[in-house]
């Protein structure tokens, strides 16, 4: 970095440093007008994280992957089943061999589901290798339908997922003792207290491990691995012929893309206490591959606006729409829900004619 | 004849009805650079495709540098040190000149996941040495003032060339250039020929499929001419060029006096 090395630096580390204080602000700013807004904003994060990941498939590798809610599946039912008291209740082995019950803690379940996610990434990867563009699409979207189907249906003969039903009683991410649950009060009623709610809690879990996700998806960005993924993007046949063994190099971004969705998976399940396979319809998944595709295939920061425009827009509506038409017109002409599947198309269309390549696509490094 | 760095024989491939080789011959020798001619349809590009895995051979036995190498994979055969460029330009589009030369350095590196996630002091001595060896690849073809433009904003002569820079960063022993100068008016012509002439100082041999008769004529020191899929002439540029089948292959008859190309 040889350009600016002073004045470049310090306007830098001060824009790092207005961001950090923003975000560490912002849920309890958001707090103020009621925890929803911060759940709103726990959730934003949660699909940053997905969004990430998909990143690494759809933006980098160019592997058109419209299952990617799967994995997400597949983390989510990791953590609710390793910490909730359904395995025991349906099996008299695990409930003898458990006596204390089943509460795998987050530290355990974070490197086993994005493991396992992983794992289901090759699984999808392998028999696809050969696939591009549409074909690769339906096959990808047939293998996210297949997971909830199953997720939907194993409830019998062996009662393992409880079905459309779902599960429930998952316990609350425990960190250091601190259960993150329940709120805890600073201080005393007689000095003032602050009060640190659930949801702002989670808050900070969640952004702490956005954070680290995102560090990995720069430096995979910029790494021989990642220029790989790029090359295979841009024309198969010259990344081959430059030595790259496309086979592994696409199933390393199928397995690492779906691991960043298991980790959040397992982060829904505990956040929510309660996962059922209603929540990974092939509708998430293509909002996922919306939020990649509109805010800028392949540019992180692309990525995150656009996982946070396509996620808050819809909730801010869901809040606003009906106290705005009232005051406006006395009266509620649209239901908010309509309201908010028309201007959300609307917006999609809109980028997509104005912005082909997104709302903030990689700078072209052209002219001198 | 004696020191062969790639001596291909008999190889044959057939496309349904369509025999597009049959027992193609094609020996070149280390060090030096060997064209390859012949009419549109012979089979030069299908010839390359099989040398360089694209393709699977019916039949033929493969040697490069004396042992045996069965062209099955594209990755493996520019591991085993063939390098190539395409008829059409395939440069990864998106990416800098620079980023598509570093893409070549990939099968001359090691760096997985874990060592550009944790940014081992190992990955960041290897990525600097990448980014300085892939310089001063641009640097040698002649383009680097470009390196930081993206591939597609090149001029076209410029892709030709960070096409052959991407294939130098794969440190070839072959270099397998497919009409390197297509499209290429005279001054360029000129100076890609002076860039393959030191990539042959450098010590690579290279393997040029081209249409123009007189770059070929000018700057190689073998030739093989490919007509319907069979070898039908190999030899010095001066004795093919004269060659009754080589004049018939191209002109369709042979008229005495013909040969002034």
């Amino acid at each position: 970095m040889p350009e600016g090395a002073t004045p470049g630096h310090w306007r830098r580390a001060l824009g790092i440093g207005l961001i950090a204080i923003a975000l560490v602000a912002l849920p309890f700013v958001a707090g103020l007008a009621g925890n929803s807004w911060v759940r709103i904003l726990d959730f934003a994060l949660l699909y940053i994280m997905l969004a990430l990941g998909l990143n690494i498939v759809v933006g980098y590798a160019g592997l058109l992957d419209l299952g990617y809610i799967a994995f997400y599946a597949v983390g989510a039912y990791l953590y609710a089943l390793l910490s909730s008291p359904h395995l025991i209740e349906q099996f008299e082995w695990i409930a003898q061999a458990l006596p204390n019950g089943m509460h795998a803690g987050i530290w355990l379940i974070l490197p086993l589901g994005a493991g396992l996610a992983a794992a289901f990434g090759i699984l999808l990867g392998a028999p696809t290798l050969k696939l591009r563009g549409d074909y690769l699409a339906i096959v990808t979207l047939g293998f996210g339908e297949i997971i909830r189907i199953f997720l939907n249906n194993l409830n019998a003969p062996a009662n393992l997922t409880n079905g459309p039903q779902g599960i429930s009683n998952i316990d609350s991410v425990s960190l250091f003792g601190l259960n993150l649950g329940k709120k805890i009060v600073l201080g005393s009623p007689e000095t003032g207290s602050l009060e640190i709610s659930s949801v702002t809690m989670y808050y900070f879990l969640f952004l702490a491990l956005t954070l680290l996700l995102l560090v990995v998806s720069v430096r995979l960005q910029d790494s021989r691995i990642g220029r790989a993924w790029v090359a295979i993007r841009e024309d198969e046949i010259a990344a081959r012929a430059m030595g790259i063994n496309t086979r592994n190099v696409k199933l390393l971004a199928f397995a690492l893309g779906a691991s960043f969705g298991g980790i959040s998976g397992a982060l829904f399940a505990a956040f929510q206490g309660f996962v059922s396979p209603e929540s990974f319809t092939l509708n998430e998944s293509i909002v996922i591959v919306a939020m990649v595709v509109l805010g800028g295939m392949g540019h992180i920061p692309g990525v995150i606006l656009g996982a946070v425009l396509l996620y808050a827009i819809p909730e801010t509506l869901r809040h606003v729409a009906r106290p705005v038409q009232e005051s406006l017109f006395g009266a509620e002409l649209i239901p908010a829900e309509a309201l908010r599947m028309l201007l959300f198309g609307l917006s999609m269309m809109l980028i997509m004619l104005v912005r082909p390549a997104g709302l903030w696509p990689a700078a072209q490094r052209q002219g001198s | 004849m004696t020191d062969l760095l790639l001596d291909i024989r008999g190889v044959s491939k057939r496309f349904g009805g369509l025999q597009a080789l049959s027992d193609v011959t094609l020996a070149v020798p280390r060090g030096h650079i060997v064209g390859l001619i012949g009419p549109n349809g012979a089979g030069k590009t299908t010839l390359f495709n099989v040398i360089t895995g694209l393709y699977v051979p019916d039949d033929g036995q493969f040697l490069l540098d004396g042992k045996p190498y069965s062209p099955t994979a594209v990755h493996l055969v520019a591991a085993a040190g063939i390098a190539r460029t395409f008829q059409n330009i395939r440069l990864f589009g998106s990416m800098t000149a620079l980023e598509n030369v570093m893409v070549g350095r990939h099968v001359r590196t090691s760096a997985g996941i874990l060592g550009a996630v944790l940014r081992t002091p190992a990955q960041r001595t290897e990525e600097r040495a990448i980014r300085d060896q892939a310089l001063a690849i641009l640097e040698f073809v002649g383009i680097a003032g470009m390196a930081n433009h993206t591939a597609r904003t090149l001029s076209y002569g410029d892709q030709r060339r960070l096409e052959i820079a991407r294939a130098l960063a794969t440190e070839p022993r072959l270099l397998a250039l497919d009409e390197p100068a297509a499209g290429m008016n005279a001054t360029e012509k000129q100076s890609l020929r002076g860039l393959l002439e030191r990539i042959l100082q450098r010590g690579t041999t290279i393997l040029l499929i081209e249409h123009d008769v007189k770059l070929v004529m000018g700057l190689c020191d073998r030739v093989t001419v490919l007509d319907q899929g069979r070898c039908i002439a190999e030899g010095l540029p001066a004795d093919v060029r004269l060659d009754p089948a080589v004049i018939e292959a191209y002109l369709g008859t042979t008229p005495e006096g013909s040969a002034h190309a």
